[in-house]
């Protein structure tokens, strides 16, 4: 008889013993799969602690925010009952105070009245002063009413404002880094608005960003795109000589290379000094090059520049020569055969590049930070900082997540436009 | 319609790829490059492309030189030996693109297209991509796209190379009966000689950068002029010797190494004295032939027979070459022979070409 079940449905196929088809390949085949597990575990191992754990950590970070309920938490279950109108009932009051009575004492970090002051002051700049003259006093408050004690010690205490903002807090998630990383607020009656003009920098610096990273893109492609044609029809030994000065910044230290051009351009630097010395500009107006956006634009293409020509020539290696030919013996000028049908062959490439260039570009660091002066100062400057001097860490997750969402959107616009099996790398 | 004149090529300045090539091609003829790679048939159809340019000498369109026109400008049609269809465009854009950069009309290229797919029996695959073709249907398409702009001139570069046999057997009528319906001049570059026989009107031989032989497919075969051609086109069998004496009947006496004499037409002979290699078809010689006034006879040895159903081919030791050859075919009177068997062979002298010996 035939393997196949009475019923004849497909995929009902046995082996001549009787075992399903599907049972028995999936046993011929464990052990193959096995090993192709293992040899692949280290590299998950990796990933997941390098990779997947730390940004896990980041998205949590930035909206996860215990310090209210650490420091005060019997007082952060109360404020909840509050319906936000006047001033929160006496009882509460009391909770707040004996709260804050034994926060004083206690110097575990992360549960100080410290840390409740920073955190409040992220929220209402310039009431830290509050928080920390309070503690000082309040535990000489031992016996209500504790409402008029407490503003009897600071008038302050009196602002609808402050305990709005410390009932928000009192839960363990919040939205306000997202708020913060997006130049938005909580105003007086607890409604989101733009932050003051002043207090408005991530939106423009990311704006910034952006537009820088994109301008950067543009001209590596510009300047890549001739390059890497050179490479791919010079003959090979030719060829192998450019490639060796197109791989040579490769193997020189990003901090060489950065520091080399602060060299070149400064004002007293080489290119200023060949332009004065030829008369093209006068010594009184010698050009700033560096510590601006020009600096960061020249630094940054000069660094990106292999990433957009390594795929772009790895693309137009495998075009033969003879589709220009067939597209001129078919009667089409240089120019026209090399829109038509030239540059459509090198699209992948172009998209790997620009794609590869832009994702580096808007999260790029160093350079900047070395020759960006003031207003070439990237949003990964920022995110830095956060990290490194203000210790406002959930902030610096929030811009680190936004930053994160923008480059998953871009790669989905990619997708989208010219396909990711399009890509090539090489 | 294309003259070759005193044409040259140089890649380095230090060797010359073609030398000294003159030839002239009559319109609506077939003529095929044969030889093999490296001998200057490809550089030839570049020249004539225009993707490389003559180091020396002048080549002509219909009367006029075309070394200083480019080649989009020339209006010859070419078929690659990789096909060279455009991967991103689809067949019909392929097929249009000859006519989209001659400024012809939306309504016009349909036109166009729709009747070159049909000559070459692809009506239905317009639309599809080359990469989703079979070699055949990518070469049909190749011929097309040569062909739609209505060039008197068709270049084709080895353009059956990529095919199985088969298939390239059956291309080889169709891309000959479309030059004879459309009555285009073709030129046409192969390695192979069957197709080079098959196809053509006339066949240029390349060796070493030079047409050694320029004539119709029979004359090549039955009467190739020097040995590179008698040994390049089809199956010879190679007796060297010594010529003794030209006769006025224009055959010549040779004494082989083997120290037997024999008669042959003399081709490319130098005075007595001088090295010879002569050449005879297979299919030529016969086993205990009945003699006449010109029969060649020598005695052979038979070393292996292979059986091929239609003939049986023999490998005879014939005055000391062991590799003689000898087509005996599978009919009612044919000779039993045995491996180690001795006989005679023999031929016709006029059959027997004697040639330079390249190798002296």
């Amino acid at each position: 008889m035939t393997d196949v079940t009475a019923s004849g449905v497909p995929g009902a196929i046995t082996t001549s013993d009787g075992v399903p088809l599907k049972v028995s390949l999936a046993r011929a085949t464990r052990r193959q799969r096995m090993q192709a597990l293992l040899l692949v575990m280290p590299l998950l191992l990796f990933l997941l602690v390098a990779f997947v754990l730390p940004i896990g950590e980041m998205l949590f970070r930035s909206i996860y925010s215990p310090i209210g309920p650490n420091v005060l938490p019997n007082f952060s279950k109360v404020i909840h009952e509050w319906d936000g109108e006047d001033l929160p009932p006496e009882a509460v009051f009391e909770v707040f105070v004996k709260d804050m009575t034994k926060a004083k004492e206690s110097n575990e970090i992360g549960k100080t009245i410290g840390n409740l002051a920073t955190r409040v002051n992220y929220e209402i700049p310039g009431s830290r002063g509050l928080f920390t003259k309070s503690a000082r006093k309040v535990k000489n408050i031992t016996e209500g009413p504790y409402k008029e004690a407490l503003i009897a010690l600071d008038k302050r205490w009196e602002n609808q404002h402050i305990w709005r903002t410390l009932q928000r807090i009192s839960s363990n998630y919040t939205a306000s880094f997202y708020l913060a990383a997006t130049d938005r607020k909580y105003n007086e009656d607890n409604e989101i608005v733009r932050a003051d003009p002043l207090y408005q920098i991530y939106l423009p610096i990311l704006g910034k960003t952006l537009w820088l990273s994109a301008l950067i893109t543009f001209i590596c492609l510009l300047i890549a795109y001739p390059v890497s044609y050179l490479l791919a029809t010079l003959p090979l030994r030719t060829s192998n000589l450019l490639m060796i000065m197109v791989l040579l910044p490769f193997w020189t230290s990003l901090l060489v290379r950065t520091t080399a051009w602060i060299a070149m351009l400064q004002t007293e630097g080489i290119v200023n000094n060949i332009l004065v010395f030829t008369r093209v500009i006068s010594e009184e107006s010698r050009i700033q090059m560096i510590y601006n956006q020009t600096g960061t634009i020249v630094a940054m293409v000069h660094i990106l520049l292999p990433f957009m020509i390594l795929p772009l020539y790895s693309v137009m290696k495998t075009i033969p020569p003879y589709y220009m030919r067939a597209a001129r013996s078919l009667g089409a000028t240089g120019t026209y055969s090399f829109i038509k049908v030239y540059f459509p062959q090198t699209i992948p490439g172009i998209a790997a590049g620009t794609l590869l260039v832009f994702i580096l570009a808007i999260g790029y660091y160093i350079t900047p930070a070395l020759v960006g002066g003031s207003d070439g100062l990237l949003i990964s400057n920022l995110i830095a900082d956060h990290i490194k001097k203000t210790l406002n860490w959930s902030l610096g997750s929030a811009l680190g997540a936004i930053l994160l969402a923008i480059v998953l959107i871009f790669y989905w616009i990619y997708n989208k436009l010219v396909g990711v099996d399009n890509l090539k790398f090489g | 319609m294309v003259r070759f004149q005193n044409v040259q090529k140089s890649y380095d300045g230090e060797t010359l790829v073609v030398k000294d090539l003159n030839l002239d091609i009559a319109t609506g003829e077939f003529v095929t490059m044969l030889g093999p790679s490296g001998s200057g048939k490809t550089t030839t159809l570049m020249m004539l492309a225009g993707f490389e340019p003559a180091t020396h000498g002048e080549i002509y369109l219909n009367g006029n030189p075309i070394n200083n026109v480019p080649p989009h400008k020339r209006g010859i049609g070419m078929v690659f030996q990789n096909y060279a269809l455009f991967p991103h465009m689809s067949v019909a854009e392929n097929l249009a693109f000859p006519l989209a950069v001659r400024g012809q009309s939306k309504a016009e290229q349909e036109e166009r297209v729709k009747r070159v797919l049909e000559m070459v029996e692809l009506p239905e695959f317009g639309g599809r991509r080359p990469a989703q073709l079979s070699g055949g249907q990518q070469q049909r398409v190749a011929v097309a796209r040569a062909l739609v702009f209505e060039p008197d001139l068709v270049l084709m570069d080895e353009p059956l190379g990529a095919l199985d046999k088969q298939l390239r057997e059956q291309m080889q009528y169709e891309i000959k009966h479309i030059h004879e319906s459309l009555g285009v001049t073709v030129v046409y570059v192969t390695h192979d000689q069957s197709e080079a026989l098959t196809m053509s009107d006339r066949v240029a031989v390349f060796e070493d950068g030079i047409i050694q032989q320029l004539s119709s497919p029979e004359e090549l075969y039955e009467r190739p002029e020097n040995s590179f051609v008698a040994q390049f086109i089809g199956e010879n069998n190679k007796l060297r010797g010594t010529v003794q004496e030209v006769g006025r009947d224009k055959l010549a006496t040779v004494k082989l190494d083997s120290g037997d004499m024999v008669k042959a037409l003399a081709v490319g002979i130098g005075a007595k004295g001088e090295r010879t290699l002569l050449s005879v078809r297979p299919e030529r010689v016969a086993i205990e032939p009945k003699k006449t006034k010109n029969t060649v006879t020598l005695t052979g040895k038979v070393e292996e027979l292979i059986y091929l159903g239609d003939h049986i081919r023999t490998r005879m030791s014939v005055a000391g070459h062991t590799d003689f050859i000898v087509k005996v075919p599978n009919n009612a009177e044919h000779h039993e022979l045995s491996e180690g068997q001795t006989t005679t062979v023999g031929w016709e002298a006029e059959d027997c070409r004697a040639l330079d010996d390249m190798a002296a």
